[in-house]
């Protein structure tokens, strides 16, 4: 196998890590020195070779660790996957979509064989071979869409398409920003993103909601979205807000280099062919400040947009009590000169910091 | 690139099944499965008519679950444009054609606690795909299927044959049409209803369904609209810098396309909205002919959609 993957926790002694590999590939998400919304839609059709555009669904070094910790978050609280009755069809569309990519995508970690209805998946590095009947339900340990996203990193929302809106009726949901499937289960696209400021003025999700309908068979797309974490958590959700919404107090200037991550998520968007669902994956990628401020334009880069984002931003993102000293931190890495364009890290052309 | 990825495909079978209607089934050229698709989802097929590039969306009848071939069924409309008669009279069997990827524009509802059809004429074509999806998930449904007489019911025989108590047929040449009202009042609690057929009967049974009080969510319809032939006229591409002539049996869309200008589109009848074009001035009548934009948007002579829509006057500027 080609990826060694980490054995790592993302919680109680949090020794997550990103090896050099996974930072010289992380999204960084500002492509230029300052941040405002657009709808930051592309094609999502493979991207440079190594980076995490290149898969359909990227597999790194965190993934066994992150499917052990969404089996405990599903432990504790099973909520946070729902389907309803009318998506059983999309997520047997989630099964096949993954499946299939990942097989080809990663012929030496997973393969599929089938023979009509008749199916067996193994997951290699899971230790998982299983067989069973496409579009039975019974013949799998959970539903379609719970059995393959428990093996599939990233959060899954699925989308039901009807009366020219779309629909939270399904998802997987246990790396999420600070929201709550269980709160938006069922609601349309106007209906859960209520709560984004200053978006809904600039008229971003009617656009983005015309580009969603649209998305087409064969065609995904893709954006990234950012926020703060203090600590490498991938479930920050309303549910344990009292779990860790605490620990964004311990930040201090000693260890803020260390315990302040930028997470980034990659969201792609495929439509499903048998229910004409879409599915709108989810993929959380953490890097702690320290690590980031390694490449020097990212250093530059995430000061001056940290600095400049708009009070109602850096509020809705969770941040706004530790901007001060986030800024305090980041300074020191910016030493004014100038950055160049798009999201990579440029260390040949960047300049080198004083 | 404007619409959907494309297939590259061979025709494999052609079969008449009457007078108007001809099923076409195609299988992929590279030997791959298609992909699956859900009931109610068209294709656009690409024919190389002469000189020009006609694009017909139509309904995909074939079984969803089968990845081996396509296959549509096109009526003959001797007064359209071209496209059906170009589609009967020149496509052979073994041609090479492009398929667009399905594009599902008459989804059926999921959540339906039954799932009501009612079909006229070619309009049949949706539900027979919709029928194969619903009955591998043991769904709960009925068609009403109206045709202008026995010979010209396209499917009628197999669909009675196999589905003797859930498929309802009425024809003019019997005086028997369907008792929509008595129909809608008897239906239970979740029902959703589907209409698929000419423009006449999905007006007529929205309207019904409307007036009985059933809501705007539990009604689904399709209707493509043919361009209609029409006036040869002139329009000037703005952003593109270009003066085009629209002839009589081309659409507004085609004539952008030949000339080289690359407009979005997708479903190519009027429904999906993609196409819509910014007009910047106009000295005429517009035709409007789609049901994408409303109604204070076509008086507002702002707005066209070029897959569907004509324009009869002197000046007709567009930023495209």
């Amino acid at each position: 196998m080609t990826i060694q993957f980490n054995d790592e926790t993302f919680r109680g002694a949090y020794t997550f890590k990103n090896s050099e590999w996974a930072l010289k590939r992380f999204p960084f998400p500002f492509h230029e020195d300052s941040y405002m919304y657009s709808v930051n839609m592309e094609q999502h059709k493979g991207g440079p070779a190594g980076s995490i555009y290149e898969k359909r669904f990227d597999v790194d070094e965190h993934y066994l660790s992150e499917m052990r910790d969404r089996a405990e978050v599903l432990k504790e609280d099973p909520l946070r996957c729902q389907s309803l009755p009318n998506m059983t069809l999309a997520g047997w569309d989630l099964l096949e979509l993954i499946m299939v990519s990942k097989s080809e995508d990663y012929p030496d970690m997973f393969e599929l064989q089938r023979k009509g209805d008749k199916w067996r998946w193994i997951n290699k590095p899971m230790g998982i071979d299983d067989s069973f009947t496409f579009l039975d339900e019974a013949t799998l340990p959970f539903g379609p869409m719970e059995y393959i996203t428990r093996q599939t990193q990233g959060d899954f929302v699925v989308l039901d398409q009807r009366d020219e809106n779309l629909w939270m009726d399904a998802g997987m949901v246990t790396t999420q920003a600070d929201w709550s499937l269980d709160f938006d289960i069922g609601m349309n696209f106007f209906e859960w993103h209520a709560p984004v400021p200053k978006a809904h003025e600039m008229g971003i999700f009617v656009r983005a909601l015309k580009f969603l309908l649209n998305v087409q068979q064969g065609a995904p797309a893709r954006r990234l979205n950012w926020t703060m974490t203090v600590n490498p958590l991938l479930d920050t959700s309303p549910e344990n807000y009292h779990k860790w919404g605490t620990q964004k107090r311990t930040i201090t200037a000693n260890n803020i280099g260390e315990k302040q991550h930028l997470r980034v998520e990659l969201q792609t968007f495929f439509r499903l062919p048998r229910s004409n669902a879409l599915v709108f994956p989810i993929r959380c990628y953490l890097a702690s400040f320290d690590d980031l401020m390694t490449v020097p334009k990212w250093g530059r880069r995430l000061h001056r947009v940290i600095r400049d984002l708009p009070e109602e931003l850096a509020t809705y993102k969770g941040f706004i009590d530790n901007r001060p000293m986030m800024l305090d931190y980041l300074s020191k890495f910016d030493d004014g000169k100038p950055t160049s364009n798009g999201i990579w890290p440029d260390r040949e052309t960047e300049p080198l910091r004083d | 690139m404007s619409g959907s990825e494309k297939i590259n495909v061979k025709v494999s079978k052609i079969v008449l099944l009457n007078d108007l209607v001809t099923r076409f089934e195609f299988k992929r050229i590279d030997g791959e499965l298609f992909p699956t698709f859900s009931g109610g989802a068209h294709t656009i097929v690409e024919m190389k008519d002469g000189g020009i590039t006609r694009r017909n969306p139509y309904s995909l009848m074939s079984d969803p679950m089968d990845q081996h071939s396509y296959a549509i069924s096109v009526r003959r409309d001797d007064e359209g444009r071209g496209g059906s008669l170009f589609m009967h009279n020149n496509v052979k069997v073994s041609d090479d054609m492009v398929l667009s990827y399905p594009v599902n524009l008459f989804s059926l509802d999921l959540r339906a606690k039954k799932h009501l059809m009612i079909a006229g004429g070619i309009g049949i074509t949706p539900f027979m795909a919709q029928i194969k999806q619903l009955d591998r998930s043991h769904g709960n449904w009925e068609l009403h299927y109206s045709a202008r007489s026995p010979s010209l019911s396209a499917y009628a025989d197999d669909l009675v044959s196999m589905h003797p108590n859930d498929v309802h047929m009425y024809y003019d040449s019997e005086n028997k049409s369907i008792d929509l009202e008595n129909l809608l009042d008897g239906q239970p609690l979740g029902t959703h209803l589907y209409i698929c057929g000419p423009k006449g009967m999905i007006d007529w049974a929205v309207g019904q369904a409307v007036n009985l009080g059933w809501p705007n969510e539990v009604i689904h319809y399709e209707e493509f609209l043919a361009p209609k032939p029409g006036k040869p006229f002139q329009v000037m591409l703005s952003a593109s810098n270009k003066l085009v002539s629209v002839g009589e049996t081309e659409s507004l869309l085609e004539a952008i396309e030949r000339e080289g200008v690359d407009a979005p589109y997708l479903c190519r009848g009027g429904a999906c909205g993609q196409c819509e074009t910014v007009v910047i001035e106009a000295e005429g009548e517009f035709i409007h002919m789609d049901h994408w934009l409303e109604d204070k948007e076509k008086l507002s002579r702002k707005k066209i959609m070029p897959c569907v829509s004509r324009f009869d006057g002197k000046t007709l500027v567009l930023d495209r």
